[in-house]
């Protein structure tokens, strides 16, 4: 089984640890792992601002890149569900079918394809899990509030597994934090309003860290909580399953 | 871009209150809640929504034969049947109406199609006076303003507010704002309305096709008490209000308050078929836009929206801007994909006034794609010119720097620049990101620099 | 014309024609019908009174009426008590205190009755009244909607209702208040 990695552009250069933690707890789950080097980004910054026919050119070379792997997982749920649903590619349209169907977000991933029983990982803190609306309420990685459906929590059953860990529950479970893409700069007032009460929700129970399987929404919060000096710190869900054991 | 203020500027303002937005945001969530509750205790509630979705699709489909099914059926049940192709024509209509039989004052109960067709300030105009008889219409209507929710229209009032406007225009106490006084006060205003008007117009939740026959549901009382007290009563209707059978109430019936409040079912579901004798019943069958919006493939299944308000309540962006920052009739997610059909230039803001977060979707009970269709309307908005150029500028700047590994990465290396193109990441006062949130740390080096070094560069 | 042209623009319009959905039969607790309207009803701000005749029910509604005032029937049975109601003109029944109706059916999971316009005996009677009161039958209570509109058929009728408790609006600061432009209050006497 051959795993392309693909990380988001934001990750690529904000965030790095955040890939190095997805690609070390893919190879020590025993996968061979590939980085195409000349990746950049999934088009969805320009398709959500309703640019999507400018996402020619980053739709054929995603195409390229990914288009020999078995399977693409990405460290995030909204840039694999932009590509899930929008990748096209006039020149291999065969090739980017395949990759709409062979991509999978991180924890859907492990959960689904490799079916992972055990994470040998430690994180002995109280962790309030955002549940990422493209991840949630696009990929189905856990039910959403407003359904009358069976429970379940892809992310979740994941973290139950590491050590050490105390998941907070939160007064509202799924509520969005207001990234949104370029609505984080283009609705400020509302962006804003939003990640603070995301924030706050997390922190009136107790969170002493914000994890999600979105790194955006979690920079969004982290922006929020460092702009008010709170001790509350953010982290990929991909650094708490790759967590030493201590 | 026109030059009334958008989205984004209204509801900067809504947010300077910070208060506010939280009393604002609280009180929807507590409809919310009440909706869940009421939705999680119908097991198959999604079996019930795959339902009421499937009749609307077909409603959708067959649309012409059952208008014409339902007009041959209400004439015969003796209710006039008008057809208006736009607003102008419907305000027309009801001033037709209402002059062939000397009426001056009408009242009226809730229907967000008057709103559409801005009916209360043309009748006014022509000397008309239209009181409404929804508490909240009532509210907003002393208020002068418009209703902020199609469900709840004084929604964004508080009740000290309501009190004043109720000192200043029915009398009540200086200072008295509590809920059961007010709602009384109004109940004995609104009494001597109901008994005086010769004619009263309502909404129309669901017109049935099979038996030409229509029906409005409130829990106030007010459509019933207007109707059945007038010599006149006029429904009107966007056309797509139509199902094809009576027993297909059983399933719209159930879903309608549950959605909206969470209640079991309004108070009066009230099925209006032939007019009582000596009295004229008339249905306008409104198109303004409808059959247009009929056409587009992508936006076509808005039109099988039963009024609920439950995408308005669910809305985390809704609960922290407010109606009014949607300039239109119908707020919220359903009136921004709703909005464009009719101006997509005035309304070119509103689809992108989501985080497209899809909690919207869940909840409508006849399973309208709403966030989808904020998306494809983004797309449909760009394309026929109503973004801003320095908009697109960025946009062309940032698919430049994404489509080429060379760029993305020497820029990654010169202190990662590419990221300038990225909008929510430049450091400085102006970007508004900054304003309220912190940039991240910057890392030493990119993803890629990493891997360059710890692995063996290149795909294995 | 304008009705040709929005049937015109219509039928050139609406998509490729989809059948209606095969009629499925919904789900419903196996529970007392009764003791399910009961509380429904009163969750929505109803009262629910089980009685085992008439005269029961004249000395029930004795004791918690306005005694003075103007009661109104459609009920024959209640002459003795109310007066029974004529035809004439709706604003005659301005103030009618208590008026007593009855109902075909109700339904256990809104607690709604069903009345149509002949057991009104005027459509503004039953809203146009401070208190209602609707007699029901005991044996009359169906689980859903589904089954409401299964005995409504295609029966014929000028005006008809579902009436779901008294009247009520939450639309100051959503605080319930009971009592709008409707009834006060609701009754329903349940009968053998």
């Amino acid at each position: 089984m051959k795993v392309g990695l693909f990380v988001p552009c934001y990750i690529n250069q904000f965030y790095p640890k955040v890939a190095i933690d997805t690609l070390e707890l893919l190879e020590k789950l025993g996968l061979e792992v590939g980085y195409p080097l000349n990746q950049t980004c999934c088009g969805q910054p320009m398709a959500n601002s309703g640019y999507e026919h400018l996402t020619g050119s980053t739709n054929e070379l995603f195409t390229q890149n990914f288009a020999g792997y078995d399977y693409i997982v990405s460290p995030s749920g909204s840039c694999t569900l932009h590509i899930k649903d929008h990748l096209h590619s006039d020149r291999y349209p065969a090739e980017s079918k395949n990759i709409r169907s062979r991509i999978y977000e991180l924890t859907e991933f492990l959960t689904d394809i490799i079916k992972v029983d055990n994470i040998k990982a430690s994180f002995p803190h109280r962790v309030g899990l955002h549940q990422s609306c493209h991840g949630q309420r696009g990929l189905k990685l856990a039910q959403m509030t407003e359904l009358t459906a069976p429970a379940f929590s892809k992310p979740e059953q994941l973290l139950k597994m590491v050590e050490g860990i105390e998941l907070v529950p939160l007064t509202r479970a799924d509520e969005c934090c207001g990234f949104g893409g370029t609505f984080c700069v283009a609705e400020e007032a509302v962006s804003v309003k939003m990640g603070k009460d995301r924030v706050a929700d997390h922190i009136k129970n107790n969170a002493e860290y914000i994890t999600a399987a979105d790194m955006s929404c979690l920079m969004h919060m982290e922006g929020i909580l460092k702009r008010q000096k709170s001790p509350v710190k953010v982290v990929h869900i991909a650094e708490i399953l790759n967590a030493a054991m201590v | 871009m026109s030059l009334t203020k958008d989205h984004a500027a209204l509801a900067q303002v809504f947010n300077n209150d910070e208060e506010r937005v939280d009393w604002h945001d609280e009180t929807l969530w507590f409809v919310r809640a009440k909706r869940d509750r009421a939705s999680h205790g119908i097991p198959d509630w999604e079996l019930l929504r795959e339902t009421a979705s499937r009749i609307k699709h077909n409603v959708l489909s067959n649309m012409h034969n059952y208008l014409v099914q339902f007009e041959e059926n209400a004439l015969a049940n003796g209710i006039k049947v008008h057809w208006a192709a736009d607003a102008a024509e419907h305000n027309a209509i009801v001033l037709s109406i209402l002059k062939e039989k000397g009426i001056e004052r009408m009242v009226k109960s809730k229907s967000m199609l008057t709103e559409e067709c801005h009916l209360n300030d043309f009748l006014q105009d022509n000397g008309v006076e239209v009181i409404d008889s929804d508490l909240g219409e009532r509210i907003v209507q002393l208020a002068k303003e418009p209703p902020s929710h199609i469900v709840l229209p004084c929604i964004h009032k508080k009740k000290e507010e309501i009190g004043d406007i109720f000192h200043e225009h029915l009398g009540t106490a200086a200072g008295e704002s509590d809920p059961q006084i007010l709602t009384e006060t109004a109940r004995q205003h609104l009494r001597e309305i109901f008994l005086t008007r010769r004619a009263a117009l309502t909404g129309v939740n669901f017109a049935i096709a099979e038996t030409g026959e229509f029906v409005v549901c409130t829990n106030e009382g007010n459509a019933d008490m207007g109707a059945h007290l007038a010599d006149v009563h006029i429904a009107s209707m966007g056309f797509e209000k139509l199902i094809p059978q009576r027993k297909h109430l059983s399933v719209f019936l159930r879903l309608l308050t549950r959605s909206a409040t969470g209640q079991p079912i309004t108070t009066y579901s009230s099925h209006f078929k032939k007019p009582r004798p000596g009295q004229q019943m008339h249905i306008i069958i409104v198109d303004n836009g409808r059959s247009i919006q009929l056409s587009r493939e992508d936006f076509r299944n808005s039109l099988k929206c039963i009024r609920c308000g439950a995408c308005m309540n669910t809305c985390p962006v809704y609960r922290r801007s407010g109606g009014h920052s949607y300039h239109t009739a119908v707020a919220g997610p359903i009136g921004s994909i709703l909005a464009p059909n009719l101006d997509m230039e005035k309304y070119a803001d509103l689809p992108f006034a989501s985080t497209l977060c899809g909690s919207c979707t869940n909840v409508c009970p006849v399973k309208i794609d709403i966030h989808d269709q904020l998306y494809k309307w983004r797309q449909v908005i760009v394309k026929n010119g109503y973004s801003t150029k320095t908009k697109t500028a960025m946009m062309k700047g940032m698919t430049l720097a994404l489509s080429s590994p060379a760029i993305f990465n020497l820029s990654g290396k010169a202190g990662r620049l590419a990221l300038k193109f990225i909008p929510f990441a430049v450091n400085n006062g102006l970007n508004p990101w900054y304003k309220q949130r912190d940039m991240p740390t910057p890392p030493e080096g990119s993803f890629t620099d990493w891997y360059k070094k710890n692995r063996k560069g290149g795909k294995p | 014309m304008s009705r040709e042209k929005i049937l015109n623009a219509i039928r050139q319009n609406q998509p490729e024609y989809q059948p209606l959905p095969e009629e499925v039969n919904f789900y419903f607790e196996d529970v007392d019908l009764i003791e399910k309207f009961k509380q429904v009803l009163e969750f929505i701000g109803g009262r629910l009174h089980a009685v085992s005749n008439y005269t029961e029910a004249k000395a029930y509604l004795e004791s918690i009426m306005p005694p003075a005032g103007r009661w109104i029937t459609a009920v024959p049975e209640f002459q003795d008590h109310a007066t029974l109601i004529e035809p004439g003109d709706p604003h005659l029944l301005e103030n009618v205190d208590v008026a007593i109706i009855k109902a075909h059916f109700g339904v256990a999971e809104n607690g709604a009755v069903w009345v149509t316009e002949e057991l009104m005996g005027a459509r503004a009677l039953p809203f146009i009244t401070q208190h209602l009161v609707i007699l029901l039958n005991k044996n009359n209570i169906v689980p859903l909607m589904q089954q409401a509109y299964r005995l409504i058929g295609n029966v014929e009728y000028g005006y008809a209702a579902f009436i779901a408790g008294p009247s009520k609006t939450a639309d100051i600061e959503q605080s319930l208040v009971i009592g709008a432009h409707g009834p006060r209050s609701l009754t329903i006497i349940l009968t053998d």
